[in-house]
């Protein structure tokens, strides 16, 4: 049995060795035992911590061949691919055949000569997707992800060429010491707030080094979201693929490849390509750089295994809830505690309004759980009218925001960026690829509207294609790729908070209006105290971990309080039938769900159902109230 | 680039002429002018380089016996079989020639074959076929192979690359036996098509290297022409002595030493005296009916040699029958380490255009969905319930509540009438489909209702109808900003043929893009004349609309017609139109509280055992679709008659028409759709009562005159109920005795006519009738109505 560091060195030695001896004796099943080995490796206590992550470190502190570890979104599939499974090697030099068998397993690259008309070859399948880093993941998830790995990373980089090593050392301080320095404003996404220098709340990337940011440029690495940084990565996946989606997080561990070979067999074609014979022309020159990219660039990563991700908020343990039933029953406990301190945060920094400070906690906590035929069950969009102008109160609105949840994304909707923005991913024919769109987000991503920057003007086809994706977002949760000939459907979970003076000309499952309860006169004095409120980061992290349990719980219930759900609604219906709908009764379930799981609580009890009845009595109330004040206006 | 077409070399000795000479330029078969020929010796071998080199193989394997070959059947003793397979040539070619002239079809529904006797061997007759037109090429399906003789079928797909080179031998001694004097440019070759192992691109594995296979997809994108070498002409320039080198897999090797003065490396490549032969790289994407959902579509490259080269543009949707291969990356020389990578492509031998048909008749090979025998057993099964209509209509949207006529409604939809085709008597087809719309107040679930039909069928569309234009709907003509071609771009409407096209939000629609659908709904046509391009496309398409009521509300008090303000005209195309309304009652609360608490809390599992699963309604409604035509029984047309003239009298008695043959049409088209549903070839007199149910359920919700209560049919008709017209008619009267007494004034105030007639008149009248009632003086020829100001004619 191989030691652990030998399986996260030098993984392919431990195939190898499985291979050869499977030599023996056929049907060995080899392949399946390689997978397990690793498996099971990774399962036990902690071991998992040990591999370094492609997210946290940077690429070049990687030993090549080396067990790696990738939290990522799968961005595209590119089509299957046969390789040598097995191939025999002829000696170059003499011509002869040695009868050696080689394993073309989890490696891009042959050794030796390869003997093309032996009949022993094995030819094999595998798939690969072009994978990116979550998108709209928050610096804090990153930070606290890289803090726990600093082990990891130790080991890679001491078994570095020391030739290289002077220089590691110095970029490792960079980074220590200065992780400021690598931030730097977005490009195309305009957040004034950046300009008033508030560091914590920018949105830092990985540390990745400069240099490989700087040779980057030239190559689009596809990113859903503009301004994201990182590795992008080739994923070369070898069984059941097909349980695999579009959009799925996983973390991936694999074998990393960065053979230089790879690289140069491109540029080789680049740089003679007049000459190429037309079996190889059929691949345009985008073709080539999108799925041969320099390796040193996007990674090849050959998957051993893959973790879905239910979330990726590094403060939660990774196994599933249910297997860790301590830490749940801790939490659980102080889930109501904690509710309330959230609640008194929000309610300050809605100015004052304690109505929509719950039903934003509500909002954060909602997610499709099923769908049932079209209908996805329990999203619960929000938006949030009324919301003062001045001060650029949604951008620091949205800073708070992005402090608690660990990915979300900053959407101004002015009419520039809806004219102008890819939301909806289309294919590119020509590169045979998906060009990426704002709106391929992983699930559970926050989706951060601000109507606030809508002004009056022409939408053109793109701005309503626009719209129309937002609202077919909103309505149904899928987001149609274009795919030139056709559109295809894809399914997804991402939470929208829409954010708009009036109410919005989106469509949302909920409208509350913010009420301040701070004189106008005040209000800028008491936006810019939001942030004075120092909140110690252990606090913070109650709140993150509060955020992503309360997503996680299960949620029933009982026939009794089936009933006298039902009871209610035929009463509420016997008195005045135009007051509830059962578009109402949808709202209410999803509102009673979410409050009793803002309250920890997994079985909806009469107190909830009343308490959700109250808070919607509460908010339509103060809608109708808002109606007639726009009434009276001239 | 045929006149870089293999040339007949056989004719050409070397040092004949110069080589360099530009008198060779000339198309190497003028060079053969003037010599008839026929027979097969006479006409030349066309290269085949979808089945890569081939012309090699069998030839060296065949007298290979002592070192490659190995025999099959020892008993056999001298059957000896092509290196590598089991395919000795002389029994595959006897085969195969026997397949040729005994092979026939009685039942061939392809519509290649119209014209040909079907009871004759169908090949024979193409062969003579062949020789009248002289286009070489025969079309053999593969199914047809299969059904004579299995063996011969499995070697084919095995070994397309050797048999069929002998089924190329076979097809040519018998074609010039039969027709020795016809001329041919070159000798016939042979392409198979519709090999049944059918596959979806998704299913392709290692296993299916260098076999058959046909896979249906898209074409995205199609190359340049690019010219392959086929055959190298090296000439010694020592010596002048040249040499021919023919393609050996993708390569040709330059021979090192010249033979006549062995000279090393001396030869240099003639390129006017190689051959070449056109090739064109394909892409083809897989069709999206064919994807698991959450995946992106696999893609596929095809080459495409000779004359099938630029014979799909992209956007095409194409059966692609071809050899499945992989080579090796090249290797290069200066690198010991290789990409252990394989490219994959498919040696096109056959297209078959899918949607080509759209422009004329039915595709029936593209619609039939392959179903297993088990999944076969199963649906009729389940048709041999009693309550299988229920059933499926319960598992119709089961997420929305109730509405129980409008899901039934729905799934006579989707299963449809049976087409009949009258255009021999010259009334043309008769429309199949059944249009639905739905109207009522918003928030009923009707978009939800619509995006699930558009999710359940295969070939469905959804457009909303604040955002379609008439082009978006029907078709446009673009510039294809590459070749600067003219293409037709097809939109919804044209797409959803054979499917069903959701419309919603149909009443914010323009009057320009509705006028579109009136052709739609009952021609089933789409005619364009557009930059030049005049054509009449099929949209066989059921239309699927849903309308929200002008004032938010539905008003009770109004007919359906003035509360979603559509033209009548367009109205009584639809066959069933429903009201989805909140219904008010403390039982249907209950219902609804519990249905809509149970889908929050029920687990997927518990759901799924309650109702049919979603994949099983999707192959019932296919299958029903695609094998059962139901003909109306002798008892259903009496049924169906007197449905019909008891509809006619409920209204004759007060002096208005309560059906139009419309309706009788729409009866049939439900009634058929009924016993479709019942997997029933014959559509009974159970069928007609549900028809008749449903559709007077329908009417009892929409036509319905809620000034008298009673159903009338001519408000969707004629948008207007009977009895408004009647009264509308007395207004008229009053209005002109009263105009009559005031003697004669040749023009009078709108306002102090209106004001007299109110006076005068017992019940309230409003401006809008006396409009109406002025309207109908004017139609009359007795007044006009200019401005403010009534003048009375003659």
């Amino acid at each position: 049995m191989p030691s652990t560091q030998d399986w996260i060195n030098d993984p392919l030695a431990v195939v190898e060795e499985m291979f050869a001896a499977s030599q023996n004796n056929s049907n060995s099943g080899w392949e399946t035992k390689a997978v397990e080995f690793f498996q099971d490796q990774l399962k036990e206590r902690d071991t998992h911590t040990l591999v370094p992550s492609l997210n946290d470190v940077p690429l070049h502190y990687l030993k090549p061949n080396s067990l790696v570890k990738f939290r990522c979104l799968i961005q595209d599939m590119f089509d299957p691919e046969f390789y040598m499974g097995v191939y025999e090697t002829v000696d170059p030099s003499t011509k002869t055949k040695v009868r050696m068998l080689r394993c073309g397993k989890y490696k891009d690259v042959t050794e030796c000569g390869v003997d093309f008309n032996s009949r022993n070859t094995v030819t094999a399948e595998r798939q690969t997707f072009y994978c990116v880093p979550i998108p709209g993941e928050n610096p804090w998830v990153k930070e606290i992800s890289s803090s726990c790995l600093t082990e990891a990373r130790v080991v890679p980089s001491t078994s570095y060429a020391p030739s290289r090593q002077k220089r590691s050392y110095e970029e490792d301080d960079d980074m220590d010491t200065q992780p400021q320095k690598q931030r730097e404003p977005h490009a195309g996404m305009k957040i004034p707030s950046e300009h008033h220098g508030n560091g914590d709340c920018k949105r830092q990337e990985t540390e990745a080094p400069s240099s490989q940011t700087a040779s980057a440029s030239h190559l689009d690495l596809n990113f859903p979201l503009p301004g994201e940084k990182g590795p992008s990565c080739l994923v070369k996946v070898y069984e059941d693929w097909d349980r695999f989606k579009l959009n799925d997080t996983l973390e991936v561990y694999g074998i990393l490849s960065v053979s230089p070979a790879l690289s140069a067999l491109a540029d080789e074609k680049d740089a003679s390509s007049s000459l190429l014979d037309p079996a190889e022309s059929m691949e345009t020159a985008e073709e080539q750089r999108v799925h041969s990219p320099p390796a040193s660039l996007v990674p090849r990563l050959h998957m051993l295994h893959a973790k879905p991700l239910p979330h990726n908020n590094p403060l939660l343990p990774s196994a599933a809830l249910e297997d860790n039933s301590a830490f749940l029953s801790s939490t659980l406990s102080e889930m109501a505690s904690v509710r309330e301190e959230i609640l008194s945060y929000f309610t300050h920094v809605l100015l004052g309004d304690a109505l929509a400070a719950e039903y934003l906690i509500l909002h954060l906590i909602s997610n499709v759980y099923s769908r049932r035929d079209v209908l996805p069950l329990g999203k619960f969009t929000l938006n949030l009218s009324g919301c003062p102008t001045v001060a650029s109160y949604t951008e620091r609105f949205y800073q708070i925001i992005q402090q608690l949840v660990p990915s979300s994304h900053y959407l101004a909707m002015s009419l520039q960026n809806m004219n102008q923005m890819r939301l909806v991913p289309k294919k590119d024919y020509v590169a045979n690829r998906l060009v990426s769109g704002a709106l391929q987000l992983a699930r559970n991503t926050s989706l951060f509207l601000d109507e606030t920057q809508l002004e009056q003007g022409q939408l053109d086809t793109t701005g309503v294609r626009n719209v129309t994706a937002l609202g077919n977002l909103i309505s149904w949760q899928k987001v149609d790729y274009d795919f030139n000939y056709h559109q295809m459907e894809f399914p997804c979970n991402i939470n929208v908070l829409i954010a708009s003076e009036g109410r919005s000309l989106l469509p949302s499952d909920c409208q509350i209006h913010l009420q301040p309860q701070v004189a106008p006169s005040h209000l800028e004095e008491s936006l810019s105290s939001i942030h004075m409120h120092p909140q110690a980061s252990s606090q913070l992290n109650k709140f993150r971990i509060y955020l992503s349990m309360a997503r996680l719980l299960d949620y029933s219930i009982s026939d009794e309080v089936t009933k006298s759900v039902e009871d209610d609604f035929v009463d509420m219906r016997k008195d005045d039938p135009q007051s509830i709908s059962a578009e109402d009764l949808h709202r209410m379930l999803v509102v009673a769900r979410l409050l009793s799981l803002s309250l920890g609580q997994t079985s909806l009890s009469r107190d909830s159902w009343l308490r959700a009845k109250h808070i919607e009595m509460l908010r339509r109330s103060r809608m109708e109230q808002h109606k007639c004040v726009n009434g009276n206006e001239p | 680039m045929s006149c870089f077409d293999q040339p007949p070399i056989l004719h050409v000795q070397p040092n004949e002429v110069d080589m360099s000479s530009p008198l060779m330029y000339g198309t190497p078969s003028s060079r053969v002018e003037g010599t008839p020929r026929s027979g097969v010796r006479g006409t030349p071998a066309r290269q085949r380089p979808d089945l890569g080199s081939v012309r090699k193989a069998p030839q060296v394997d065949l007298h290979s016996d002592t070192d490659g070959a190995v025999a099959s059947e020892p008993n056999a003793g001298q059957r000896l079989v092509i290196w590598g397979t089991d395919v000795n040539v002389g029994t595959c070619k006897e085969k195969f020639q026997r397949f040729l002239q005994r092979f026939t079809d009685p039942n061939s529904t392809e519509d290649e074959n119209a014209g040909l006797d079907l009871n004759e061997p169908l090949y024979m007759q193409k062969l003579e076929e062949i020789s009248v037109v002289g286009d070489p090429v025969l079309n053999v399906n593969c199914r047809h192979v299969q059904s004579f003789d299995a063996e011969l079928y499995r070697q084919l797909i095995c070994y397309p690359q050797e048999v069929i080179p002998t089924f190329d031998m076979a097809v040519n001694e018998l074609f010039f036996e039969r027709f020795p004097d016809s001329i041919l440019e070159y000798q016939i070759q042979v392409r198979p098509y519709n090999a049944l192992k059918t596959r979806n691109m998704r299913s392709l594995n290692p296993e299916d290297i260098d076999q058959l296979i046909t896979i249906s997809g898209m074409v995205i994108r199609t190359s340049q022409l690019i010219p392959e070498m086929q055959e190298g002409f090296f000439q010694c320039q020592v010596c002048a002595y040249s040499t021919r080198v023919e393609v050996d897999r993708g390569r040709i090797a330059e021979p090192a030493v010249c033979r006549n003065c062995n000279n090393t490396h001396s030869l240099a490549l003639v390129h006017n005296r190689s051959v070449f032969s056109d090739k064109q790289m394909i892409k083809v994407q897989e069709s999206p009916e064919d994807m698991p959902a959450g995946q992106t579509p696999h893609t596929t490259v095809v080459y495409a040699h000779n004359d099938l080269v630029d014979k799909v543009q992209p956007g095409d949707r194409v059966n692609i029958t071809g050899i499945y291969r992989a080579v090796p990356m090249r290797v290069n020389p200066r690198q010991n380490n290789v990409k252990s990578v394989y490219k994959t492509h498919i040696d096109a031998i056959h297209f078959r255009k899918t949607d080509e048909k759209r422009l004329h008749g039915l595709d029936e090979e593209a619609e039939q969905k392959l179903f297993t025998e088990d999944r076969v057993q199963t649906l009729k099964e389940l048709a041999a319930k009693p309550d299988v209509y229920e059933r499926l209509s319960s598992a119709l949207a089961p997420s929305i509540y109730e509405h129980e006529d409008i899901k039934k409604g729905i799934l006579l939809q989707l299963f449809g009438g049976t087409r009949k085709d009258f255009s021999q008597t010259g009334r043309g087809n008769f429309r199949a489909e059944v249009n639905i719309l739905l109207c009522g107040d918003p928030g009923t679930s009707k978009s939800q209702l619509l995006q699930y039909v558009y999710n359940l069928v295969p070939r469905g569309q959804y457009t909303s109808g604040k955002g379609s234009s008439a082009v978006g709907l029907t078709a446009y003509v673009m510039k294809d900003p590459e070749t600067r071609q003219l293409v037709l771009q097809t939109g919804a409407l044209v797409l959803s043929d054979n499917g069903i096209c959701c419309i919603d939000e149909f009443d914010k629609m323009s009057d320009n893009t509705r006028s579109v659908l009136h052709e739609v709904m009952e021609q089933q046509t789409l005619s364009i004349a557009k930059a030049g391009i005049i054509c009449q496309l099929n949209a066989r398409t059921a239309v699927l609309a849903a309308a929200n009521p002008v004032e938010s509300q539905w008003n009770p008090k109004k007919t359906t017609i003035e509360n979603i303000q559509l033209p009548h005209t367009l109205l009584s195309r639809f066959d069933l139109i429903f009201l989805m309304l909140d219904p008010q009652d403390e039982a249907y609360d209950r219902r609804l509280a519990h249905h809509l608490v149970s889908l929050y809390y029920q687990s997927e599992e518990q759901m799924e055992e309650e109702f049919l699963d979603m994949a099983v309604l999707k192959d019932y409604i296919a299958y029903a679709r695609t094998y059962i035509s139901p003909r109306l029984s002798e008892e259903a047309s009496q049924a169906l008659i007197e449905a019909y003239v008891d509809m006619r009298k409920i209204g004759s008695g007060r002096g208005m028409v309560s059906a139009y043959p419309r309706q009788l049409e729409s009866l049939i088209r439900l009634a058929e759709a009924h016993a479709k549903v019942r997997f029933s070839e014959k559509v009974e007199s159970i069928d007609v009562e549900e028809a008749k149910r449903l559709h007077r359920e329908a009417l009892k919700q929409s036509a319905t005159d809620p000034r008298t209560g009673f159903v009338d049919i001519s408000i969707l008709t004629t948008g207007m109920s009977a009895t408004a017209r009647k009264r509308k008619e007395e207004v008229a009267q009053a209005l002109k005795k009263l105009i009559q007494a005031k003697g004669k004034t040749p023009a009078m105030k709108y306002q102090q006519l209106l004001d007299d007639l109110r006076g005068q008149s017992e019940t309230a009248i409003t401006k809008e009738l006396f409009d109406e009632a002025l309207r109908a003086l004017a139609d009359e020829d007795y007044l006009t109505v200019t401005g403010k100001t009534v003048r009375l004619l003659a």
